[in-house]
C-alpha cells in the first residue's frame, strides 16, 4: 500500500472515530452510574441536528453548542423516565431514541425543507498543529484534524479525572455498583444517576454536531445510522473507562474507513455491503469477547 | 440476569394505561406538529383520512400495514413473556423477507399448496437463525441480547442491500431489487380490489394460537413464570430458566422472520431496500400497548396500522414527515413503563 493512501486512510479513521469517541465517553459516564442509556442514539441525532440549525445561524460553534444542549435535552427525557420515574431503562432508552427520530424529522423538514443533502452548514474544517503536522505520516493523520478531534482528546483525562478524582465520580460509581449501599452512605442516587445521564447526553450531543460539522456537512434524516449503538458496544471494548473508550473509537473508525480506503484503491473482492457491516459485526465479536475479561458496573441497567 | 417489560402491579388498571397512553400519544404528536409550525388542522384530516377515510384507507392501507405490526408485536411479546427483550425485529424481518423472496422466486411452476407453505417457512427459519446469533451469545457469553440484536439490524441491512444488488438482483439488473415472486407464492388477496391478503388470517390465528398457549398449556405457563419470578419458578416450579428464555427467543425471532415472509408473500411480492418503515420498532409499542397480551395486541396493532397508513397520507398530503408518528411511538412507550417497576 502506497503511504498516500495510509495517510488518507488514518486521518479518515481518526474523523471518524471522533463522534464515536465522543458518544462513547458519555456514554461511560452513563454507565458507570448504571444507567444503560440506549437513548445515546438519540442524543446523537439531536445533537446532529441542533448542530446544523446552530451553526447556519451563528456559526460551527455556535452549532457545537447547541447541539450540546439538544443531546442533553434527549438524555432529560431519559433521566426523567428510566430513573426519576423508575421506568425500564431499556424501553426507555428506545423511546428517547424513536422519539429523537420523529422530532428531527419533523423539525428539519420546517428548518430545511427539501434541501436535504444540498443544505449548506458551516462547517469546522481541520485545524494543524503547527510543527506537529510536519512530523511525517503521523502529522497529517493526527494533526491535522478538525478543532473537535482536538476537545474529544482533551476531554479524556477530564472524564477521567470527573469519574476517579472527584466526589461526584465516587458517588456515580457508588450508585452503579450497589445503589442501596450508596443511599445508605448518604449518597443521593437519583440525584447523581441523573446528572450521569445528562453528561452522557452532552457529549452524545456533541458526538452528533462533530458528524454533521466535521465530516458530513449536512443533516439528513436518521443520520446517525446506530452510531449511538456502536458506541455502547465502544464502552464494553474500552472496559468502562474513557482511556479504553478513545482507543475502541478508533479501532471501530479504522474498521468504518476501511469503506474509504477499499473504494479509493478500488479494490472490489469483496462487496462493499461487507464493509458496511463490518463496524456492526466487529462489536458483536467485541461483546462476545470482552464481556467476561471486563465487569461492567454491577447495578448496570437496574433500578435503586 | 433478565429484564423483563411487562408492566406488572401497575397502579393504573391495565385498560385505562392502555387508553391513557395512546391518548397521550396522539396529543404529543398534535402538540409538536403544532410548535414545530405544521398545519395542525390540515395535518390531523389528512392522518384520518389515509388511516379511515374510505374503503381502500381502511382495507387497503391501514388493515394491510396492521398484519406485520401484529406478528411482529406477538413476536415481541413471546420473548418479553419468558424476560428477552427481541429489540432486533427489523434484522429478523428482513432475514425473513431475503429467504421468502429467494424461495418464492425460485419455486416458479410449483403448486401453490407447496410453493406458499415453503415460502413463508423460509421466513420462519431465516428469523430463527438471525435470532440464533444473539441466542447463542446469550448462552454462551452472557451478552444481552438488546444489544447483540440491536447491532444485527445494520448487518441485515446491509445484507439487504447486498441480496438486491447481487444473487437475488432481478433479471434486468437495472434496479436493486428482486425479480417478482412465482405467483403461486403468493398469499392471495381477500378481496379482489383491495390489498388486504390472506397473511391477516394468519396473523389472526397466531394471536389465537398464542392466548392459547399462553393461558392453556404447561409450556406457556413454565414460559411466563420464567419470565414474572425466575427465581420462584426456578425453585417451586422446577422450570429451567435458560432453556425457556432460548426458546422463547428463537420463536420470537421465527415470528419475526414470518412477519417479514408475510410481507413479501402479500404486499410486496419482491425485494427491495426499506421493505419496512420501522415495523420492527413499531411492533415493540404495539406489544406494550397491548400489555404483552395477544388480544390486547390485535387492537393495539389495528390502532398503529390505522397511524401508519395515516401517516403517508399525511406526508403526501400536508408535507409532514412520516417519522413524526414517531413521537406517538415512543410516548406510548414510555407512558407504559413510567412509573410500573419493572421486576429483574
Amino acid at each position: 500500500m502506497d503511504l498516500e493512501l495510509l495517510i488518507a486512510f488514518g486521518a479518515a479513521t481518526v474523523r471518524v472515530a471522533t463522534p464515536l469517541a465522543l458518544a462513547a465517553l458519555g456514554e461511560a459516564i452513563s454507565e458507570r452510574g448504571g444507567v444503560l442509556n440506549l437513548g445515546i442514539e438519540g442524543s446523537m441525532l439531536a445533537g446532529a441536528l441542533g448542530a446544523a440549525i446552530g451553526a447556519i445561524a451563528g456559526g460551527p460553534w455556535a452549532g457545537v453548542a447547541l447541539g450540546m444542549a439538544a443531546g442533553m435535552s434527549a438524555a432529560m427525557v431519559l433521566a426523567l423516565a428510566a430513573v426519576v420515574g423508575r421506568a425500564d431503562q431499556i424501553i426507555s432508552g428506545t423511546a428517547v431514541t424513536l422519539g429523537a427520530i420523529g422530532l428531527t424529522g419533523m423539525i428539519a423538514q420546517q428548518a430545511f425543507g427539501t434541501a436535504g443533502a444540498g443544505l449548506a452548514v458551516p462547517t469546522l474544517a481541520p485545524v494543524g498543529v503547527p510543527l506537529l503536522e510536519q512530523v511525517p505520516v503521523l502529522g497529517p493523520i493526527v494533526f491535522r484534524q478538525s478543532p473537535l478531534t482536538y476537545l474529544t482528546v482533551a476531554l479524556v483525562p477530564v472524564v477521567a479525572w470527573l469519574l476517579f478524582r472527584t466526589r461526584f465520580g465516587l458517588e456515580l460509581r457508588a450508585a452503579g455498583e450497589a445503589p442501596l449501599g450508596a443511599a445508605a452512605a448518604g449518597v443521593r442516587v437519583r440525584m447523581v444517576r441523573s446528572l450521569g445521564v445528562l453528561a452522557g447526553g452532552a457529549l452524545a450531543g456533541i458526538g452528533g454536531a462533530s458528524l454533521v460539522l466535521a465530516q458530513v456537512g449536512t443533516f439528513t434524516e436518521r443520520m446517525t445510522a446506530g452510531r449511538g449503538f456502536i458506541a455502547i458496544a465502544i464502552v464494553v471494548l474500552g472496559r468502562w473507562h474513557p482511556v479504553g473508550a478513545l482507543l475502541a473509537a478508533l479501532l471501530f473508525g479504522a474498521a468504518t474507513a476501511l469503506q474509504f480506503l477499499f473504494q479509493a484503491s478500488g479494490i472490489t473482492v469483496v462487496p462493499y455491503q461487507v464493509l458496511l457491516a463490518l463496524p456492526y459485526l466487529l462489536a458483536l465479536a467485541v461483546l462476545a469477547t470482552a464481556v467476561g475479561r471486563a465487569r461492567a458496573p454491577a447495578a448496570l441497567a437496574r433500578n435503586e | 440476569m433478565t429484564t423483563v417489560a411487562m408492566p406488572r402491579a401497575a397502579p393504573l388498571g391495565g385498560l385505562a394505561r392502555t387508553v391513557i397512553a395512546f391518548g397521550l400519544g396522539l396529543l404529543a404528536l398534535v402538540l409538536f406538529l403544532a410548535v414545530a409550525g405544521f398545519d395542525v388542522a390540515a395535518s390531523l384530516e389528512a392522518l384520518w383520512r389515509g388511516a379511515f377515510g374510505s374503503r381502500y384507507a381502511i382495507l387497503s392501507a391501514t388493515l394491510v400495514r396492521a398484519v406485520p405490526l401484529l406478528i411482529l408485536g406477538l413476536a415481541f411479546a413471546l420473548g418479553a413473556r419468558a424476560g428477552g427483550l427481541n429489540i432486533g425485529m427489523e434484522g429478523q424481518f428482513a432475514a425473513g423477507a431475503i429467504a421468502a423472496t429467494w424461495v418464492g422466486v425460485s419455486v416458479a411452476g410449483a403448486p401453490a399448496a407447496m410453493a406458499l407453505p415453503a415460502t413463508l417457512l423460509a421466513g420462519v427459519i431465516a428469523g430463527a437463525l438471525w435470532m440464533a446469533v444473539p441466542v447463542l451469545l446469550r448462552a454462551r457469553f452472557g451478552v444481552t441480547e438488546v444489544i447483540s440484536t440491536l447491532l444485527l439490524n445494520f448487518v441485515a441491512e446491509a445484507a439487504v442491500s447486498w441480496a438486491v444488488s447481487g444473487p437475488l438482483q432481478e433479471s434486468a439488473r437495472t434496479y436493486p431489487q428482486s425479480d417478482p415472486i412465482a405467483l403461486a407464492a403468493r398469499l392471495p388477496r381477500l378481496l379482489p380490489t383491495e390489498r388486504i391478503h390472506l397473511g391477516l388470517v394468519v396473523a389472526l390465528l397466531l394471536a389465537i394460537g398464542m392466548a392459547v398457549f399462553f393461558h392453556r398449556t404447561r409450556a406457556g405457563f413454565a414460559l411466563k413464570a420464567a419470565g414474572a419470578a425466575p427465581e420462584a419458578a426456578r425453585i417451586v416450579g422446577r422450570v429451567r430458566i435458560t432453556p425457556v428464555v432460548v426458546l422463547a427467543l428463537l420463536g420470537s425471532g421465527a415470528l419475526a422472520g414470518l412477519g417479514g415472509a408475510v410481507e413479501v408473500s402479500g404486499v410486496s411480492h419482491a425485494l427491495y431496500q426499506r421493505l419496512s418503515p420501522g415495523y420492527g420498532f413499531t411492533a415493540i409499542a404495539v406489544a406494550l400497548l397491548g400489555r404483552l397480551r395477544p388480544g390486547a395486541i390485535v387492537i393495539a396493532a389495528l390502532l398503529f396500522g390505522a397511524l401508519e397508513a395515516g401517516a403517508g397520507a399525511m406526508q403526501r398530503d400536508a408535507g409532514v414527515p412520516a417519522v413524526a408518528v414517531m413521537v406517538v411511538q415512543a410516548v406510548v412507550l414510555l407512558a407504559m413503563v413510567m412509573g410500573t417497576r419493572e421486576s429483574r
